[in-house]
């Protein structure tokens, strides 16, 4: 649909927030294609209650701020709640700086922005609340992933705050399998998630373990997004997961 | 925080997600923010409010008491794109918008009365993060 990208300029500066890269492109562009809008638009439509998008690790916040100020473009509704979950503090901020900025001159058709919550992944949410899931997760195959104290202080060697943008753990998918296990309790029973994965996360396994009821239930899946069909070890896909 | 997250989250206490959420604010300082009212929005939102969780909220951070059940709004009527409905509906829709969406908790903590657990709220963004032998 070509939707103007969100402004995030003024975070440029700040080396401890995950910059907008392929990845987050990839969840734009998805977002607004012609057929995910088409979907979303169909699957919310209304009469019904507002829907409810939590973003699992916004990093710069382009992708909520993206959702927030093209709600209309995006559902066919304005009544759009977002809301983000960062493990780092300058995430948090830098987030609702680039959700307020984009929305200085947006059209009027904007959703509305609640906030940005200093959390690991989304342990703070009530279950069963969460409409729509968007997570860029922290991918890259490492021998370990950083874990926080409730100071958000890093326990042994790390790169800090960063690291936990990018270091995936085994298979790349350590972070991304605790999430997979919450969906269950996350996501409302109109619930949809979008999960980013990259070649070697083996997407393909891990769809039959979801489809196979490895995850609470036979969770539908579905690839809406691709880049790099031509075989590159930064092949990024995004799976649409509904009950 | 606005008040309407204050709706949508619990402990982060995994034992404590069973329970009904017990979180209650403690030495708030709350902001306010204008936001364009739409009516339509506010009768969208009001299905997905947990209406005794709110009440409580508003009680613990000084606001006057909410009505004892959550309002039932009469359909729009045709015509009525902005779902405006009637003077009545209008002011109670007015009242909940600005204190769901205007209002937020700039500072304070949020306190479990389940485990007891505090979550510090500074600049507006509530710290979840569970000490290492919690998680
Ligand atoms: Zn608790």
């Amino acid at each position: 649909m070509g939707l103007p990208t969100p402004d995030t300029s003024h975070l440029d500066s700040d080396e401890s927030i995950y910059p907008p890269s392929e990845d987050s492109y990839l969840l734009l562009d998805t977002l607004s294609s012609a057929s995910e809008s088409a979907y979303l638009a169909s699957h919310f439509a209304s009469p019904s209650p507002a829907p409810l998008v939590l973003e699992i690790g916004p990093g710069s916040g382009i992708v909520t701020s993206f959702i927030t100020t093209f709600a209309s473009e995006i559902f066919g509704r304005r009544d759009v709640l977002t809301l983000a979950a960062d493990v780092n503090p300058a995430a948090c901020s830098g987030t609702a700086q680039t959700v307020g900025r984009n929305l200085k001159d947006a059209e009027k058709g904007h959703g509305i922005f609640l906030d940005a919550l200093w959390v690991d992944l989304d342990s703070c949410l009530r279950g069963g609340e969460v409409d729509v899931l968007v997570f860029n997760p922290p991918y890259v195959p490492t021998e370990s992933v950083p874990v926080f104290d409730e100071n958000g202080n890093c326990k042994g060697e790390s790169e800090g705050m960063i690291e936990a943008a990018w270091a995936g753990g085994k298979d790349g998918m350590e972070v991304t399998e605790r999430v997979l296990k919450g969906l269950e309790r996350c996501l409302s029973k109109r619930g949809v998630a979008y999960v980013l994965f990259c070649a070697q996360n083996r997407v393909q396994e891990v769809i039959g373990r979801l489809e196979g009821g490895e995850y609470g239930r036979n969770w539908k899946c579905d690839i809406v997004g691709r880049t790099g069909k031509t075989a590159g070890w930064e092949k990024l896909c995004i799976v649409r997961i509904t009950r | 925080m606005k008040l309407l997250t204050a709706n949508f989250i619990t402990c982060s206490v995994k034992s404590c997600q069973s329970v009904t959420p017990a979180l209650s604010f403690r030495d708030a300082e709350l902001a306010r923010e204008e936001i364009d009212f739409s009516p339509l929005f506010l009768r969208n939102i009001l299905p997905r409010i947990d209406w005794p969780l709110l009440q409580r909220t508003a009680k613990e951070l000084g606001f006057p008491a909410l009505p004892e059940t959550k309002p039932e709004l009469s359909p729009i009527a045709e015509g009525d794109e902005e779902g405006v409905g009637s003077e009545e509906e209008q002011k109670l829709l007015k009242e909940l918008h600005s204190l769901l969406l205007e209002t937020s908790v700039q500072s304070g903590k949020l306190v479990c009365a389940n485990c007891g657990h505090e979550y510090p709220i500074s600049q507006g963004i509530a710290n979840f993060l569970l000490p290492n032998h919690l998680v």
